[in-house]
């Protein structure tokens, strides 16, 4: 029973960090596992913003040598960002095995990606222009606090807030995933796939790779095969629901828009709010009401129902 | 029937009869001594503690900052203290507003509320002005809720009694397991409306999604607008005189008549092909064998 929230205002800038800080606070009753964000500022073109995670946050207890491994993997990554002629602008930390860089890279990108990741233990949470992807474990509030959060201004945004029912509790079993190596494209999900393994070896086969076993990842892989394909994200949303069997509502954003699919059974909530201006939407209407307690009408979408937004 | 007339149960005791109609044989944990309910006592019998209250005493509670369980158990200190009419300010979307009020009460709610809505209830009459999200009305057993916009998925699940009104429109699974009362929506309906409905009736003024009454027992659905399709085993039925007066007077009470009146709509009852259950108890099968 898993959380989902996105929101995206048309032509404008808000602070959608601390918008949906609020949104998944007030979902967190749904799941206390971990809480993720892809939130969408700025994008400057030729200039990427890379998150990746060293270490999982557990791996922090199991004892001294852990530092000089993250040291050891950092540096490691940081001499193929130089392989791959990637100049760091600036780089934080804000835990020691997670890390935000801003790169100037001319080359594929998704190379470099795939290098970097061949790195034991490192894992791209997000690369591209405009977004930026965080998950950690704890409620909204802990992570948007460690990650400072509270401040990013962008337009748009997608949440989750996990119960883990199919895969481990860790980062990399967290949402949002990013749709690997896809610029600027990230999903969230609620639900279950049933053929989730099926899908997985046809996305392997196609030359995918896959970082966890949580049945959401592949929803991120299969975006970005189809949007690579040259696919539009609405056409992809609606195949996903004659591809994709089992229980499902999930939102992607890409660097402009933002878009919704709900399976056939429609056994999974979202709550929809529509304005001029502000598009909001959660698996509860508390979440919505976090950011707009003023008297709103919403529906709920119906079973195959796809939306695209455009920011 | 087990060698005693009706003459001769009519002069024994319960206990008595109980043992000639051989329901001793089984070992029923006394089950067949229970009295559910003394015909001689007072007429609110069901729930003797519930308490009086007068509609005309009316206060406000505003439910900003408190928890559900502070807000729900104010209700019920409310009502111990008479009021009749209480009005929730602010509910924002909270959870299980509502739920398990016994008695005759006027509930007010000005705004949206979430899951669970006045889940429950038996005899109060509920006005939401707002949406509701998910299961609202469940198991209802008696009165009326009636809600301003849309409602979300498993409206009314389980409801076995009273009047679940909806303006707008509704998610998937309305009605799931229904097993009395009456439904009503005014817009459209989700997937699987019906799904496994008992008795009862539903009333959909707008269109309605697939699987419409998918493996229903009994009850009767009335369609206004479009069905997307039929779940198994439910077919459509004629409409007869007494539907047309029934929707009539149930759609004008609730002020959702239609402008082309109630003739156009669909009734939708169960094919009653899937029955194949031995439908009677031990007990029963032996008093008939």
């Amino acid at each position: 029973m898993c959380g989902i929230a996105g929101l995206i205002h048309k032509g404008k800038s808000s602070s959608v960090g601390s918008e949906m800080t609020a949104m998944l606070q007030a979902l967190k009753h749904r799941g206390p596992d971990s809480t993720g964000y892809a939130v969408y500022g700025t994008p400057t073109e030729g200039d990427y913003i890379m998150r990746l995670k060293v270490a999982e946050a557990e791996d922090m207890e199991k004892g001294r040598g852990i530092h000089q491994v993250i040291k050891d993997r950092i540096a490691e990554v940081e001499a193929i960002l130089k392989e791959h002629g990637a100049k760091v602008k600036s780089k934080d930390a804000p835990r020691e095995y997670s890390l935000r860089y801003v790169l100037n890279h001319k080359g594929d990108t998704g190379e470099m990606a795939e290098h970097i990741e061949e790195t034991e233990g490192v894992e791209i949470l997000s690369m591209g222009n405009g977004l930026e992807l965080i998950k950690d474990l704890g409620d909204a509030s802990v992570v948007s606090e460690a990650y400072g959060l509270n401040d990013f201004q962008g337009t748009h945004a997608i949440g989750h807030t996990r119960m883990a029912t199919e895969s481990d509790v860790d980062i990399k079993s967290a949402h949002p995933y990013w749709a690997f190596p896809y610029n600027d494209v990230s999903v969230v999900h609620n639900g279950q796939i049933t053929n989730y393994w099926i899908m997985r070896r046809e996305m392997e086969r196609k030359g995918h790779r896959f970082m966890s076993n949580c049945d959401s990842e592949l929803l991120a892989v299969y975006t970005a095969h189809n949007l690579a394909n040259g696919v539009s994200l609405e056409d992809s949303l609606r195949q996903s629901i004659e591809e994709i069997d089992g229980v499902f509502t999930y939102l992607v954003a890409t660097k402009d828009q933002l878009g919704m699919a709900k399976d056939t059974m429609a056994a999974k909530p979202l709550v929809l709010y529509e304005s001029d201006d502000l598009i909001a939407m959660a698996s509860e209407e508390v979440a919505i009401r976090a950011i707009l307690p003023e008297e709103i009408d919403t529906y709920d979408p119906y079973d195959e129902e796809v939306r695209v937004w455009q920011a | 029937m087990a060698g005693v007339t009706d003459a001769e149960l009519k002069e024994m005791t319960q206990e008595e009869r109980v043992t000639a109609l051989g329901m001793r044989t089984e070992a029923l944990t006394g089950k067949s001594l229970y009295v559910e309910f003394d015909p001689d006592a007072e007429e609110r019998f069901t729930y003797p503690w519930a308490p009086d209250v007068d509609f005309n005493k009316r206060t406000e509670m505003d439910c900003d900052g408190m928890t559900t369980t502070e807000v729900n158990s104010g209700i019920r200190d409310l009502m111990a203290q008479g009021y009749g009419t209480v009005v929730l300010k602010n509910p924002r979307g909270m959870h299980s507003l509502g739920v398990g009020i016994l008695s005759k009460l006027n509930l007010i709610i000005e705004g949206s509320t979430g899951y669970f809505a006045v889940g429950l209830i038996d005899g109060p009459n509920v006005r939401i002005n707002g949406r509701v999200g998910w299961s609202c009305g469940e198991n209802m057993m008696s009165g009326t809720i009636m809600i301003e916009k849309n409602a979300g998925s498993t409206f009314g699940a389980a409801i076995r009694g009273g009047d679940l009104v909806c303006r707008g429109s509704v998610g998937s699974r309305t009605g799931i397991d229904q097993k009395g009362g009456t439904i009503i929506v005014g817009g459209d309906t989700g997937a699987l409306s019906g799904f496994m409905m008992q008795r009862g009736r539903m009333v959909v003024c707008g269109n309605a999604g697939k699987n419409l009454g998918d493996s229903m027992y009994d009850g009767t659905i009335f369609v206004g607008g479009e069905i997307k399709s039929l779940g198994v085993d439910a077919v459509e039925a004629e409409l007869t005189d007494l539907d047309k007066a029934w929707l009539t007077r149930k759609l004008t009470q609730y002020g959702l008549m239609p402008e082309k009146g109630v003739d156009h709509f669909t009734k939708i009852v169960a094919g009653k092909m899937l029955w194949n259950y031995d439908n009677l108890e031990p007990t029963e099968k032996k008093l008939i064998l």
